[in-house]
């Protein structure tokens, strides 16, 4: 297994008090805890903080910890054959340390092997970011997901065990969307009931939708023309193109709502398909074209910027 | 093993009880409670009657527990807490919603 350094992770020397070692874990817990931090690799580094000051904030564990003595972070070893008997961790001399990561060689003291010896452990709960695309959201999908969990082995050591769960995600998940997978967390132990998966849905960004709940947003360039004089335009939809019809004076910005074109809905029913009216120039134009829009700016006596004048004078 | 399993929607159409929240959360009954008196937890029905709760909130619950262990607070702190965390909830996806309308 690899070495991990609890105490270089709180930041602390290693003959640090546990008053020091508890100051330390709630001084970084406030900067990475998931639920109120929004830094970048938060959720890993909080980790690292929970999993050190679990082992250092109990004097069993430490003492077993510090036996282990100090080595470079990272570092494969063993840890000494009499090592598991001496601090309470195995229940037997034949224990093996194989497949065991180090981040849960000290979660199971003081749990299946120690306090709770004999009675049942629930199994672990474990939440999964998940990233959906849109069309996947629109139609549902069946996702396939290959998770390693720690779960309890016969000797009450806890190891990690690869899993493949498959789940159909029914049409109609929106961003931040949470599903729950009953049972398919973690194993319990000596009969505790099976933790559950839960899911945590993030909707890919997509090349023309901005999705708000079940509401699609979506950018509907017009030539001037088409706004002036209306138009009968072509929209795409996530169930296939369909015809809309852009009334004649459309402004930039206006917003054209196709009602039930956007995320079906668990309950019944779909969000809108919201286009909004942008519009577009070429950048290059020909003689004929820069001779018609000369000629329309003569003949019109339109003043977009009047209200500049009103309230400047 | 590949079994394609149960997957429950936490939203609003779907309904837990106190019982299925406590065991859900790792809250405690009398912690559920009072976030629930505090109005930091959103329940239907009474206390006479018995509560129940939009399957939406599990999750909040389950924020409650984590907090709670890892920064050792009481209720009071939890009710503080989950109140913010609900605002800044409200207003990223309100800021989510506005960016939407922009265009591109």
């Amino acid at each position: 297994m690899k070495y991990a350094d609890y105490y270089a992770a709180l930041g602390v020397e290693r003959g640090a008090s546990a008053d020091e070692i508890k100051k330390a874990y709630r001084r970084l817990a406030q900067k990475y805890h998931p639920d109120v931090s929004k830094e970048p690799g938060a959720e890993a580094r909080f980790k690292e903080v929970a999993e050190a000051y679990q082992t250092l904030k109990d004097a069993g564990k430490r003492a077993a910890y510090d036996a282990l003595g100090s080595r470079p972070p990272g570092e494969e070893f063993r840890p000494p054959p009499d090592w598991a008997r001496q601090h309470g961790g195995a229940g037997s001399d034949h224990f093996s340390f194989e497949d065991v990561d180090f981040s849960d060689l000290f979660s199971s003291f003081g749990g299946a092997r120690g306090a709770g010896r004999g009675g049942p452990l629930p199994g672990q709960d474990f939440e999964v970011p998940v990233e959906l695309s849109l069309e996947d959201a629109f139609r549902g999908t069946t996702l396939s997901l290959s998770l390693s969990m720690p779960e309890y082995d016969a000797s009450g050591q806890l190891r990690r065990t690869p899993h493949t769960v498959k789940a159909r995600i029914a049409p109609g998940a929106v961003d931040g969307q949470r599903l729950r997978l009953p049972g398919k967390g973690g194993k319990g132990f000596r009969g505790g009931r099976d933790g559950d998966l839960y899911l945590d849905i993030a909707l890919k960004s997509h090349r023309l939708y901005r999705s708000t709940g079940h509401d699609l947003f979506l950018d509907l360039p017009l030539a001037p023309w088409e706004a002036a004089l209306g138009a009968v335009v072509e929209i795409p939809t996530l169930s296939g193109p369909v015809s809309l019809r852009v009334p004649a004076g459309t402004a930039a910005a206006r917003k054209l709502r196709l009602g039930g074109r956007g995320l079906p809905k668990p309950g019944g029913g779909a969000g809108d398909l919201i286009a909004v009216a942008q519009i577009v120039v070429p950048a290059q134009i020909g003689d004929r074209e820069r001779g018609l829009y000369q000629e329309l700016a003569e003949a019109s006596g339109f003043d977009p910027r009047r209200h500049f004048a009103a309230e400047g004078a | 093993m590949n079994i394609e399993t149960e997957v429950l929607w936490l939203d609003e159409h779907r309904v837990v009880s106190l019982r299925e929240l406590i065991e859900l959360s790792g809250l405690h009954e009398t912690e559920l409670l009072e976030l629930v008196h505090s109005g930091a937890i959103p329940a239907s029905g009474s206390p006479g009657a018995g509560y129940s709760f939009s399957a939406r909130v599990i999750t909040v619950a389950r924020t409650a527990c984590r907090l709670r262990d890892d920064f050792e607070l009481d209720t009071r702190g939890l009710s503080v807490a989950l109140r913010l965390l609900e605002r800044v909830r409200g207003l990223e996806e309100e800021i989510a919603r506005l960016r939407a309308e922009l265009p591109r």
